[in-house]
């Protein structure tokens, strides 16, 4: 991609900004598609996008009942890491933080990724011990992790409570680990994507699949039937109910994750800081945000809103371990319903439907899987084969009872 | 906040309960094989909409009980003590149990 | 915060200050500073409307452009007079000066300038403005990379600083309920109140502002044939009356959860710089009416964000509510009826009003006859161009109806875009709006279960004469300079760059622009903007749709939110009953889960913890146990029950022995262990791990309840009833028998994994079971927890002066270790099956189902490739391995990990480090060498069996 640069914006600035293009194209649904990807979403665009520019196969609609990037692509709490036990997933995610390090010039889009690094506290001398097995696992795996005491950590993050209720022990960072901009990622592959020849088509809800023979056909939309050679799902929290329609059940929970944003601030917390026991991180957006995550409302819920015990617990964890926060005001609070599956692991590859994909159970960590979820689901539709380093994130593992729990085996939830 | 009618102890606020999820599937023999067990241990339908759930009184009466309740509006259409019938659900909210809403 | 009478001294003039009226204190005078700058107001203003009366004008600049702000409106809405405040409470940034009182001594700063607020060098943006159009940044910044610029942007961003100093403001949550929660005291919301409350109803009634009455309060009208003063004192001695009303005012509904949960946030108390307190509400409602009215917009011209340009309807506020007239010659801009009412009635209490351009020609002959009475040039169907002016208004340029370009000067424009109903909350708790076309607003339309909207904030302002209001468009000028988000520097050409790259949908419009996503959260912006988005895209704004609105109504302090669960209230530590004796002894705490418990005893740990293992292995030790989980099962299935809980054989049991069992979830993995002791035929104890039993006393419930109802069986957690003392070593016996009217404790007589239950010699109940962890000799004791430390003490006297030493965790850690005895939760994680610690044979021998049968026979389970457990010393036997190490394979120069370490230490018992862990294949490995990496250092190691000490158990049997 090209066309954004200083110099363009220079030059567009002398004729009023009046030259700029349409970013993507709204298409209108066709007929007929070699694929339709099921879901805007980060996912489901970047899917397509790689498709199109690493198979050739252009001839791709993606069907979005909203606005594109308008499901958990545009409601997390943007952080990208790599930090994983597992050396399946630490390749996987691995593989995702280098196409994100690589990501605004490949998209010709700024999507603002900021490596400023990711702390994760221990609060004990045992929470200590499996943060350095984990910190081992990932440097075993071949990425960044460095282990850090508390002097280090009160150097690095001056504001922290060192003594708070649960000291803090120690922890360890991924340099390399950060956030980015949400929004632009999404906006990025849909205006990379539309470029090659994406249709990209929105305010239309697939209702159903069309199924012969256990074999996926098409799917029915709001605005008519469309044909499809290959159907891939990518529709983060409504996996469930997608699946459904196409005759099978998945091992997954929606929960509405919760997220919170303060008043603009100038800059005063440079690190992404997690406390994977006391269910909190926090990190300050480039505008100046201090944003607070934490875990999930205790039930299912397909409601893209948050509940009152769950906000105050995170206050409480983010005030015991940042009390200069207290006089901060809360602006705003929202959720986004994640899919969760129950190791943790994502779902990606075939259904029990021939031709039909899923690419889904994100759970807590969906963002940051963007471009290397894109990149192997494009690869495993375009191939009808799991790509290398997705292949046992598929649904037959909870058949064999291999699942890649991640967070039991660190033994820290995150 | 939800707002949870315990059929032992009346209206109470989400924060004494503690949800179990989706009520599963009959417990299988052991003689099944692993595919209907992954099923059971794993699969779950995740409704968007009714859902009949588990939730335990654990800061009350430590009662579990079984909860209809809406996934997307959050309303809860009836409760039911284990054993009982899965209420009908004819009406907007057609059983003993009052609305949370 | 400065010393209010020192600065009391000086007197300034209130220019902008009429002569009286006002529901102000004029007998009182408040001293404060701006910028440094003393200034005077009255008790009853707030801080804009006090610096508005001293003719301060400029204060503050905006988010990206640095382009100057004075005062918009006179509320909450307020996204332009944003600033630092002290009233002894530290420097808190991003106070809106229009809701924020005036108190004695205050101190304000502006934000967001450099050097000050007069003269910014962060200008330099404005002026290059054409470079930074909206979404600018995705464009470029992407050579060589995003960090390389983002220090500089993170720099440009945010306003106010974080505040410094300790907080001193107290937070407290509260609890309500109530039948009717009215939001807004106007006349709409008191008559709702008042309604609810004479038919007996609990009403709460909760009013953001520091004064009951709404609009009553600068906008007097006839109510029940009664003046509004009358009938607001009236009203409100009325409900003070009633015991079933609750009146809050400087509180602000925030949130509207689910099932009707209003949080409220309740300032009246906070402005007290000493003993300030901040109060989070939750209140259920049955029922809501909301009347929080509307929130006025404004109108789209050329520089319509200078100072000194404000909503019509704050003109009139600060004209009769704080007697402040804001301008000499005010012009107005309007498009509708109501920003006419507020322009009149502003000029009937004093402030000069000289003209009103309005886009409409067909006005209400009404309005022209009052414009003429009070000698006000009216444009009719006139178009607002510009206004002129760089730090404050001069004149207002406006094309007539027929066409020519017109002139009024003046100082202060009010304008008006029409009324949009404050339903932020009514959005939150779920309901619908619908578009408006005459009144050009979103109004509810599908409300909710339990609320209704009344008064303006349904929609229905007051004494329109029919003429519609006319949706504000850009002006036919520069759209660069038309202003919809003045915080964020949101213009019109912003949302036609957007719409030209195909942002579109209300969300990314709003997310590309950033308009409405400023501190105010679009109360004053997003109507514009989605209006000039239909307009583009040839939509109405009722097509175009609406963003969600979310949690909080306006933002709420999080200390607030956070209440009071700070420190140990953040999470309340347990205590050992014997905590004090322990600290006596001179224990170091740790957390252990939720205990706070005896790491060691001594300051040198290392030397602690081999003093006192040594202790346990060269005589005898005494630890507090009293955290072991403890729960009663009880019933005539009990040992059926716990058959299907336990791995292991329970129905074999005898009554008075005790047996060790693993605990798994249904997919196999170990969840915990401990031993489980038969009293009676019917009635078991189960032990836990420390700081577990909560957890599995739940579980035991839930599959009692949910899945084997049918067995007659009870369970309770009795862990925190007893208090345990373990005495271990060669020489525990001795100790322990010498303790009068205790059972006879020979071996013969009561073997290791026996229990026993009686009285001592003087009554004291005891429970007695003959367990190790620590591979000696080992009894636990129980005793009612009201009798920890007078159990200890006889035993300590029974053992003789320096004879028996108290033994901390960290020291059981290491002795456990030694025996390869598993701890689960450390030895173990999520993926760990009892096949995996050798397990396997207890497993295949019992034919009878349990909990997670099934998963052991998937083949995943049965992997040969499993992680199992082993023990391993490293061939340097000094070389330090620590807990959390992982055993590698290194092929090809890349190294693999095979498993890890899960416990280790520097054995005092055997003079080396030993560790146990997980390693793949482990059970077949024994003295093979492999690596051990820890942060980049590998070590030798060989694989030996787990247990390092006394593998017989001669010693725990003796």
């Amino acid at each position: 991609m090209r066309g954004y640069s200083f110099a363009s914006l220079l030059g567009r600035a002398l004729r009023g900004h009046r030259g700029w293009p349409p970013a993507w194209r709204s298409a209108d649904p066709g007929k007929a598609y070699d694929v339709v990807v099921v879901g805007a979403g980060g996912h489901g665009l970047a899917t397509a996008y790689y498709l199109a520019k690493n198979h050739g196969i252009t001839n791709v609609a993606v069907l979005e009942k909203g606005w594109l990037g308008g499901g958990n692509t545009g409601r997390n709490t943007q952080v990208t890491r790599s930090n994983y036990f597992w050396p399946q997933s630490a390749a996987f995610f691995e593989r995702s933080l280098k196409l994100y390090e690589g990501l605004s010039r490949e998209l010709n889009f700024n999507v603002m990724l900021s490596q400023r690094g990711i702390l994760t506290l221990a609060h004990s001398h045992h929470e200590m011990e499996a943060l350095r097995r984990w910190a081992n696992a990932i440097r075993i795996n071949g990425i960044d992790s460095e282990v850090l005491t508390p002097a280090e950590i009160g150097r690095l993050v001056p504001l922290i409570n060192l003594d708070a209720r649960f000291p803090v022990h120690g922890g360890f960072i991924q340099r390399r680990g950060g956030i980015s901009r949400h929004d632009a990622v999404a906006w990025g592959y849909a205006r990379a994507a539309s470029a090659l020849g994406v249709s990209i088509v929105q305010q239309c809800e697939v209702t159903d699949f069309n199924i012969d023979n256990r074999r996926v056909t098409g799917v029915s939309t709001t605005r008519g039937s469309i044909a499809a050679d290959k159907v891939c799902i990518c529709v983060a929290g409504h996996t469930s109910v997608l699946a459904a329609k196409a005759g099978f059940r998945v091992p997954v929970t929606s929960m509405a994750l919760q997220a919170m944003v303060s008043e603009p601030l100038k800059p005063c917390l440079d690190t992404v800081v997690i406390s994977p026991v006391i269910h909190m991180y926090v990190s300050q957006t480039d505008r100046g945000e201090i944003v607070v995550g934490g875990g999930a409302d205790a039930y299912n819920s397909y409601a893209q809103r948050g509940g009152i015990p769950l906000l105050e617990e995170n206050l409480a964890a983010l005030i015991e371990l940042f009390p200069a926060f207290s006089r901060l005001r809360l602006m705003r609070q929202w959720a986004g319903i994640v899919d969760i599956t129950p190791d943790t692991t994502p779902i990606m590859g075939h259904t029990p439907v021939r031709n039909l994909y899923v690419s889904g159970g994100w759970g807590t960590g969906g963002y940051k899987a963007i471009p290397a979820g894109g990149e192997t689901m494009a690869h495993t539709v375009a191939n009808d084969a799991p790509h290398p380093l997705i292949a046992e994130f598929g649904l037959d593992r909870f058949e064999s009872g291999a699942l890649i729990d991640e967070g039991a085996a660190s033994g820290v939830a995150h | 906040m939800l707002r949870i009618p315990c059929p032992f102890c009346g209206d109470r606020d989400e924060a004494e309960f503690r949800c179990g999820g989706e009520l599963p599937r009959e417990i299988p023999q052991p003689g099944v094989d692993d595919d209907a067990w992954s099923d059971y241990l794993f699969n779950r339908d995740n409704p968007k909409g009714l859902v009949h759930e588990r939730w335990c009184h654990s800061f009350g009466c430590n009662q579990w009980f079984n909860v209809v309740r809406d996934t997307v509006t959050h309303r809860i259409h009836a409760v039911y003590r284990p054993g009982e019938p899965r209420p009908a659900l004819d009406g907007p909210c057609a059983t003993a149990a009052k609305s949370g809403g | 915060m400065r010393n209010g009478s020192e600065v009391g001294r000086m007197s300034s003039p209130q220019p902008f200050r009429g002569p009286d009226g006002g529901r102000i204190d004029r007998g009182r005078t408040l001293a404060f500073t701006f910028d440094g700058r003393r200034y005077r107001g009255h008790p009853g203003d707030t801080l804009a409307s006090a610096l508005l009366a001293n003719g301060v004008k400029v204060l503050g600049r905006s988010m990206k452009l640095h382009r100057p702000r004075g005062v918009l409106s006179a509320g909450i809405e307020e996204p332009n007079a944003l600033l630092c405040v002290d009233w002894g409470s530290g420097l808190i940034p991003t106070v809106r000066a229009t809701a924020m009182p005036l108190l004695d001594g205050l101190e304000a700063r502006s934000q967001n300038c450099f050097p000050s607020v007069n003269f910014d060098l962060g200008r330099v943006l404005d002026f290059t403005r054409a470079l930074w159009p909206a979404g600018f940044y995705y464009k470029m910044f992407k050579w060589p990379d995003w960090r390389a610029y983002e220090w500089a942007v993170r720099r440009a961003g945010g306003l106010g600083r974080l505040p410094g100093g300790a907080d001193r403001t107290g937070y407290r949550h509260l609890n309500g309920h109530c039948d009717l929660l009215v939001v807004g005291s106007g006349p709409a919301g008191l008559g709702a109140a008042l309604e609810a409350a004479r038919r007996g109803e609990d009403v709460l009634l909760v009013e953001q502002d520091m004064e009951i009455g709404g609009s009553l309060l600068h906008d007097p009208m006839e109510i029940e044939g009664a003046g509004s003063d009358d009938w607001l004192a009236a009203a409100l001695a009325e409900l003070a009356g009633m015991d079933n009303v609750r009146l809050m005012a400087d509180a602000t509904v925030a949130g509207a959860y689910d099932h009707n949960l209003l949080t409220i946030h309740d300032r009246s108390a906070a402005w007290r710089g000493d003993g300030a307190v901040e109060s989070f509400w939750k209140v259920r409602a049955r029922r809501i009416v909301l009347a929080t009215g509307a929130f006025e917009q404004p109108m789209l011209f050329g520089n319509n964000d200078l100072p000194g340009i404000m909503l019509a309807g704050a003109v009139h506020k600060y004209a009769t509510r704080f007697a402040v007239h804001c301008g000499r010659r005010v012009a107005g801009v309007l498009n509708n009826d109501s920003g006419w009412r507020s322009l009149l009635a502003a000029h009937d209490n004093g402030t000069t009003v000289c003209a009103i351009v309005d886009t409409r020609s067909d006005l209400a002959p009404a309005l022209l006859d009052a414009a003429e009475e009070r000698g006000i040039a009216v444009h009719r169907g006139a178009t607002p161009l510009t206004a002129r002016g760089s730090f404050g208004v001069q004149a207002l340029r406006f094309a007539s109806a027929t066409g020519p370009v017109r002139q009024v000067d003046c100082d202060l424009i009010g304008m008006s875009g029409g009324l949009n109903p404050a339903t932020q909350l009514y959005s939150q708790a779920g309901g619908k709006l619908r578009y408006d076309e005459s009144r050009h607003c979103f109004v509810p339309d599908r409300d909710p279960e339990g609320w209704e909207a009344v008064g303006a904030a349904s929609g229905s302002f007051t004494q329109e004469s029919g003429t519609p209001v006319r949706p504000c468009a850009a002006a036919p000028v520069r759209t660069g300079g038309q202003w919809l988000d003045f915080q964020n520097d949101v213009t019109v050409a912003d949302i036609e760059l957007a719409v030209r790259e195909n942002y579109v949908s209300v969300e990314h419009l709003k997310r590309y622009t950033t308009a409405g996503m400023a501190v105010d959260q679009g109360k004053t912006s997003n109507l514009g903007a989605l209006t000039v988005l239909g307009q583009l895209t040839g939509r109405t704004p009722g097509e175009v749709g609406t963003t969600t609105s979310r949690p909080q109504f306006t933002p709420v302090t999080i200390g607030a939110i956070a209440g009071n669960r700070r420190g140990d209230f953040y999470s309340p530590p347990k205590r050992l009953a014997a905590h004090d004796w322990h600290a006596a002894e001179g224990a170091v705490f740790d957390d252990y889960g939720s205990w706070k418990r005896p790491a060691c005893y001594g300051p040198d740990r290392e030397a602690a913890i081999a003093r006192e293992v040594l202790a346990v292995r060269q005589s005898v030790g005494l630890f507090d146990g009293s955290p072991l989980g403890k729960i009663e099962v009880k019933g005539p299935d009990a040992a059926a029950f716990l058959d299907r809980i336990y791995v292991n054989n329970v129905l074999t049991l005898k009554p008075g022995r005790v047996r060790y069992g693993l605990m798994l979830n249904e997919n196999g993995i170990v969840i915990d262990d401990g031993v489980f002791v038969r009293i009676a035929d019917d009635h078991f104890l189960v032990n836990t791990t420390s700081g577990n039993a909560e957890r599995i006393c739940a579980w035991l419930e839930e599959w009692h309840q949910c899945e084997f109802f049918d067995m007659q069986v009870v369970q309770s957690n009795v862990t925190s009833q007893w208090a345990v003392a373990t005495l271990a070593g060669p020489h525990a016996r001795g100790v322990l028998q010498s303790l009068p009217g205790l059972i006879d404790l020979s071996t013969a007589g009561f073997p290791h994994m026996s229990f026993a239950r009686g009285r001592l010699a003087d009554g004291m109940p005891y429970r007695l079971q003959r367990v190790s962890f620590s591979g000696e000799q080992s009894y636990e004791l129980s005793v009612p927890s009201n009798r920890a430390v007078p159990i200890i003490e006889r035993l300590r006297a029974a053992a003789g002066p320096g004879e028996l030493l108290p033994i901390g965790v960290e020291a059981l850690m290491v002795l456990r270790t030694e025996k390869g005895f598993v701890h689960v939760g450390v030895d173990t994680d999520g993926t760990t099956n009892p096949l995996d610690i050798g397990f396997g044979a207890v497993v295949d021998r019992k034919r009878r189902d349990f909990i997670g049968a099934r998963s052991l026979a998937r083949p995943n389970d049965r992997r040969a490739d499993r992680r199992q457990l082993v023990g391993f010393e490293p061939l340097d036997a000094n070389a330090s391995v620590p807990a959390g190490a992982h055993f590698v394979a290194v092929s090809n120069g890349t190294r693999r990990s095979e498993g890890f370490v899960t416990s280790a230490c520097d054995s005092p018992t055997l003079g080396r480090t030993i560790g146990i862990g997980l390693i793949e294949r482990g059970f077949g490995r024994k003295g093979e060498e492999v690596l051990v990496y820890d942060n980049g250092r590998n070590t030798p190691v060989r694989i030996v069996d787990p247990c390092f000490y006394d593998p017989a158990g001669e010693r725990m049997r003796a």
